[in-house]
């Protein structure tokens, strides 16, 4: 014992550690500081607004003056609007429509893409210019292709002798609908083709190479090769894309503002229209909320329904 | 069956092909005419409707304004008379090179707080791994899913309760909140890809953690880093809601929000200017997007990835 203590006095003793040292090399303290400015803005400017939003369409805020709670009333009142329903409709079909549409053009298209093509770099990076160029620019553009007197669409169309008048691309109720849907997809496609791309360039070939010897047709080899390997991006990609085509917004205003007799009035439009421009605020407020559970229910969809089967990432079945 | 493989088995010429270039996969299976109508037709006429817009947009801003009116006397498609009226017109008779600086100003502020923020908080998450630190990572994955039209609302209140309305730091704070959640994810991303052994030899050779982030994790993170820059100043070029929603004076606005509502009047001959407009506030997302295609394509793939 004394022999012990002996030895150990002998030797250099490592100066004991301060509380400071200690703190400096914890992890839980020194991430307090590197999650510090992320959470600063996160909670700031996107969970306090979130449940604010959710607060305001309890209340009868307006612009300028703080609102006060009054129950469910907005939603009583949004419940017998007959506007809010059209909107929730138009929503509904924009968001099904389009998507669907970007799913098929765009996995059609990552197939074509992912050949043995010339020039394939070149056309992959021109592919996603429509992606790249601020929505509200290319919108301007489809919205002087779609002009009621000058339209080229209608002119090519008139001089091929297919109509005989212009058509009334935005004015008309269906086509309004049509053409809104059609620009959409026209935007949303290139990022749905080229996120499917990267995923079907992950896709050994020797497995379509043994397929086809073992006698698989096309189809087969998507059907069985193809598809479920690529379940899991295209789980993911398709929740951004109808997360995003269901709150879109800027399409709609530029090309019709809602119109024509709000027959492509969205959810989101019409939540801009009533809290910022009617400055209704509590009433805006509760549309936005109320997108809020189909958003939720779009997400827990796809998650669970795609992505569920985890060998397809290489981990073990559940 | 067997017979179309005993078929292609004495065709020597297929064999050839076939041993002659792997890199071609099995397409020597298909013929020429039959890869035209399934492969190039269908790839070419996609890509005229997805292009098309853009080349009607740069021949109508350079199209003089008779006509672009008068689709009977001269062929639309096409112009003989191209001018630059339309662009010497949006230099110098609006305030558009303002509103490009107020674009740029912004977007850049944002994009580099986000950055910081999320070089940050991505290194905390992945290497420092305090507790509840999947869970952290969880939640912001879920703020990404957050979309700024159902946000607009109560942020527009609180912008100005803290006194930012109409003043270009409303939207600098703002987008890091559509910003942060998409870098970090794809951060940490790329940070789980640096080996921790090199971390490690640091912490022993003495490197504090702060050390550890800007010596040896950055550096290594540079293509990360460009991709998250370029992809977030591609989003704050090309947020509308808020610059709508925040701004008010016609000088402070950014180019989307400029364009709709400073050019939409009554004048039949706008659309020249209004196209030469989206065409110059388009070009430098274009430009910066055709220097760093492969960095976009990653960022774009690599925060689905995960």
């Amino acid at each position: 014992m004394a022999d012990i203590a002996l030895k150990s006095s002998g030797r250099t003793v490592p100066r004991e550690a301060t509380a400071w040292d200690r703190l400096k090399t914890n992890n839980n303290w020194l991430s307090i500081w590197f999650m510090l400015p992320a959470a600063a803005f996160l909670i700031l400017f996107l969970a306090y607004p979130l449940g604010l939003g959710v607060w305001l369409s309890f209340t009868d805020a307006k612009i300028g003056r703080g609102g006060e709670f009054v129950g469910i009333e907005n939603y009583e009142w949004l419940w017998d609007d007959s506007i809010f329903w059209l909107a929730v409709f138009n929503t509904l079909l924009y968001t099904i429509v389009a998507s669907a549409i970007k799913f098929a053009v765009g996995l059609y298209l990552a197939l074509l893409l992912n050949e043995n093509l010339p020039f394939k770099a070149i056309l992959r990076a021109v592919v996603l210019i429509p992606f790249i160029v601020p929505t509200v620019l290319s919108a301007i553009a489809f919205w002087w292709i779609y002009d009621s007197q000058f339209s080229i669409v209608s002119w090519t169309l008139r001089h091929l002798g297919l109509i005989s008048s212009n058509i009334d691309f935005l004015g008309d109720v269906w086509n309004a609908r049509w053409s809104v849907i059609f620009a959409n997809i026209w935007r949303g496609v290139p990022f749905v083709a080229i996120t499917l791309l990267a995923g079907l360039q992950t896709v050994s070939p020797s497995l379509y190479e043994a397929a086809t010897i073992d006698g698989a047709t096309a189809w087969q080899r998507f059907r069985y090769i193809t598809y479920p390997l690529l379940t899991p991006i295209i789980a993911v990609v398709m929740t951004f894309s109808v997360l995003f085509t269901f709150t879109d917004f800027q399409l709609i205003w530029v090309l019709t503002r809602g119109g024509p007799v709000n027959a492509t009035q969205l959810m989101a439009t019409l939540s801009y229209q009533r809290a910022i421009i009617a400055g209704q605020l509590g009433e805006g407020a509760a549309i936005s909320t109320a997108m809020i559970p189909f958003l939720l229910a779009a997400i827990l969809i796809s998650w669970f329904g795609l992505q569920r089967r985890k060998w397809q990432q290489g981990e073990s079945n559940d | 069956m067997t017979d179309a493989l005993a078929n292609k088995a004495s065709d020597p010429r297929a064999i050839l092909t076939a041993t002659a270039d792997h890199s071609e996969g099995m397409s020597y299976l298909q013929t020429l005419p039959r890869r035209l109508v399934t492969l190039y037709l269908p790839l070419s006429i996609i890509l005229l409707i997805l292009l098309f817009p853009f080349y009607w947009m740069a021949l109508t801003s350079i199209k003089p304004d008779d006509q672009l009116l008068d689709m009977d006397r001269v062929n639309p498609f096409w112009t003989t008379a191209p001018t630059l009226k339309h662009f010497y017109n949006l230099l110098f008779q609006t305030s558009y090179p303002l509103w490009l600086w107020n674009t740029m100003f912004v977007a850049i502020g944002a994009t580099i707080l986000s950055i910081i923020a999320s070089v940050l908080a991505a290194y905390a998450i992945v290497r420092l791994r305090y507790r509840g630190a999947a869970w952290v990572g969880g939640a912001i994955f879920l703020a990404y899913l957050v979309p700024p039209s159902i946000l607009f609302i109560p942020l527009s209140t609180v912008v100005f309760q803290y006194g930012l309305f109409d003043s270009p730091f409303a939207l600098i704070l703002t987008y890091p909140t559509i910003l942060i959640p998409f870098s970090t994810w794809l951060l940490m991303g790329y940070f789980k890809t640096i080996p921790f052994e090199l971390e490690e030899c640091a912490l022993i050779d003495g490197a504090s953690r702060w050390q550890i982030l800007m010596r040896i994790v950055l550096p290594l993170a540079i293509p990360g880093l460009i991709s998250a820059f370029i992809f977030c100043f591609t989003l704050c070029w090309n947020e509308f809601i808020y610059a709508l929603t925040f701004l008010s004076t016609t000088a402070h606005k950014t180019v989307p929000v400029a364009i709709v509502n400073e050019f939409v009047d009554g004048d039949i001959y706008r659309w020249g200017s209004l196209m030469a407009g989206a065409l110059a506030g388009s070009l430098p997302l274009v430009v910066l997007y055709a220097f760093f295609v492969e960095h976009y394509v990653s960022a774009m793939t690599g925060a689905v990835k995960e």
